[in-house]
């Protein structure tokens, strides 16, 4: 469990975050929501620990970040996996190559034990046949499974994701978000999902976190986003025709 | 201002670098790689210029000594100081710092970019550790590339100046040994080590700290290269009064 208490973030003279609090649960994908702008990105950094808060707390699993040493910090990072939206494969190593990095930085574990993990999450994402490709080789939708794999191989307690479906035809977002979901529930791992993909909203939104301008809007779950109404909400969420007939269509139905 | 505090982050930077280490085991591979692509890598090009700066050296000295009481073998002279003292040593590195500082700043500003450097953090790694500290070490090979060089440039040198007929090859060899100072060598080599760890430093803080996409890291590619020749150009100076006056 992730619990943001009061957080404030400026660069410069530019306010960014305003004093955000929420809490994001285990076995749960929490879905972070807002125009760009919001300040969606720098709040997923300030939960990675790439940006530290001026005012305020976050807490995993009642370990407050602010107060753990450097080597504390360290020991957390390791328990926390990132799917960034661009992948960030390491473009010099090979798919199994990149999977097994984080292996070869934090463990003593044997070349073969090592790889018969790899294996494992490799299988895991569907990409055991990808083994001795580079990143340049695979397709955008394969390079996001090789950074799911790489993110949860050595069995993180938080998930962290940024934009994961951007650049991603809709079935494969699909497939992309199922996946995450699964692996939320078969790891009971906290994640937290940046998105500005609707679909996502829809297919696994089981807490979604509504910004604007730095501070928290609305959240709910993705059946209480249909009830809501908070304007910025709906003005955002239903922006597309297909979600307004969408949402109009599920009114219609509920009367 | 913006320098100041450019100048302070490098030493900043310089500071992180040597904090917690990346496993041996892994850092091992990393600083094979990097002399493979740093300094083996430059020999080819390092060669090719040394032996025809050398030869040139060679031939406008000949030219310009022509008065009948000047011995010949003043060329083999000037040659030999004109290649340890400055050509091998300074011009090859300004030359390093455009092929071997660009690359550095490419690939390091690509990975930033690309958020790479985002994900060694993330993960817990000392990104500056795993990315610049064995291009440091790498580039203490880089002696060897420019021992290498004074070699080749005194080489084509002599070839230029014995088959261009401007002085007999006995006359060269006497004036390479004429006045040997052993310590001009030792000089030499500080410099070449000083100027090593500006290469791989000073690109790399380009590359690390550079913010934008790919046009910027062609735009740092370019400062990192500006920066780094001005700073061997000022050091050579620093250390040429320090060492030799």
């Amino acid at each position: 469990m992730i619990e943001v208490r009061d957080i404030h973030k400026s660069f410069g003279d530019t306010h960014i975050l305003k004093g955000l609090s929420t809490v994001f649960e285990n076995g749960k994908t929490n879905l972070i929501i807002g125009q760009s702008g919001s300040g969606k990105t720098v709040f997923l950094k300030c939960l990675l620990g790439l940006f530290t808060p001026e005012e305020g707390d976050i807490c995993y699993d009642n370990k407050s970040y602010s107060k753990l040493t450097t080597d504390e910090k360290r020991d957390l990072r390791q328990e926390m996996g990132m799917v960034f939206q661009g992948s960030a494969l390491f473009d010099s190593m090979t798919v199994a190559g990149n999977v097994q990095f984080p292996l070869e930085m934090f463990t003593k574990q044997a070349k073969s034990e090592m790889a018969d993990r790899v294996d494992t999450v490799l299988k895991r994402v569907n990409l055991i046949d990808a083994h001795h490709k580079f990143p340049s080789e695979i397709s955008g939708g394969m390079q996001k499974r090789v950074a799911i794999a790489r993110a949860i191989v050595m069995n993180p307690k938080y998930l962290f994701c940024d934009e994961p479906n951007s650049g991603l035809d809709p079935k494969t977002a699909i497939l992309i978000d199922d996946l995450i979901k699964e692996i939320t529930e078969e790891y009971d791992i906290t994640t937290v999902i940046n998105t500005h993909d609707m679909n996502s909203v829809m297919q696994i939104g089981e807490k979604i976190l509504f910004l604007k301008n730095g501070l928290k809007e609305w959240e709910g779950s993705k059946h209480e986003i249909f009830k809501t109404d908070n304007e910025a909400v709906t003005d955002f969420v239903y922006s597309s025709e297909l979600f307004k007939k969408v949402r109009q269509m599920y009114i219609e139905e509920r009367n | 201002m913006n320098y100041l505090t450019q100048i302070g982050s490098y030493f900043i930077m310089l500071r992180e670098i040597f904090k917690k280490p990346t496993k041996w085991r892994i850092m091992k591979t990393l600083v094979l790689k990097e002399i493979d692509e740093l300094v083996y890598g430059s020999l080819g090009i390092i060669i090719f210029i040394s032996f025809f700066i050398g030869a040139v050296v060679t031939i406008q000295t000949a030219l310009n000594l022509n008065n009948p009481i000047i011995p010949k073998n003043l060329i083999g002279f000037a040659t030999r100081q004109s290649v340890i003292l400055e050509f091998a040593p300074t011009f090859v590195s300004i030359i390093m710092a455009g092929k071997v500082g660009s690359y550095i700043t490419s690939s390091i500003g690509t990975m930033r970019v690309t958020e790479q450097i985002d994900a060694l953090e993330v993960m817990g790694v000392n990104s500056l550790n795993y990315l610049v500290f064995p291009k440091i070490i790498a580039m203490l090979f880089y002696p060897f590339a420019i021992a290498i060089s004074m070699y080749v440039g005194i080489f084509g040198g002599w070839l230029a100046g014995v088959f261009g007929g401007f002085l007999t090859s006995a006359d060269f060899v006497t004036g390479l040994t004429l006045e040997f100072i052993p310590f001009h060598i030792v000089y030499a080599f500080i410099k070449t080590l000083l100027f090593a760890f500006i290469i791989a430093t000073i690109p790399s803080f380009h590359g690390y700290y550079m913010k934008g996409g790919a046009l910027e890291v062609g735009k740092a590619s370019t400062t990192s290269f500006v920066w780094t020749s001005v700073v061997i150009i000022i050091l050579n100076y620093i250390l040429t009064q320090l060492l030799l006056g």
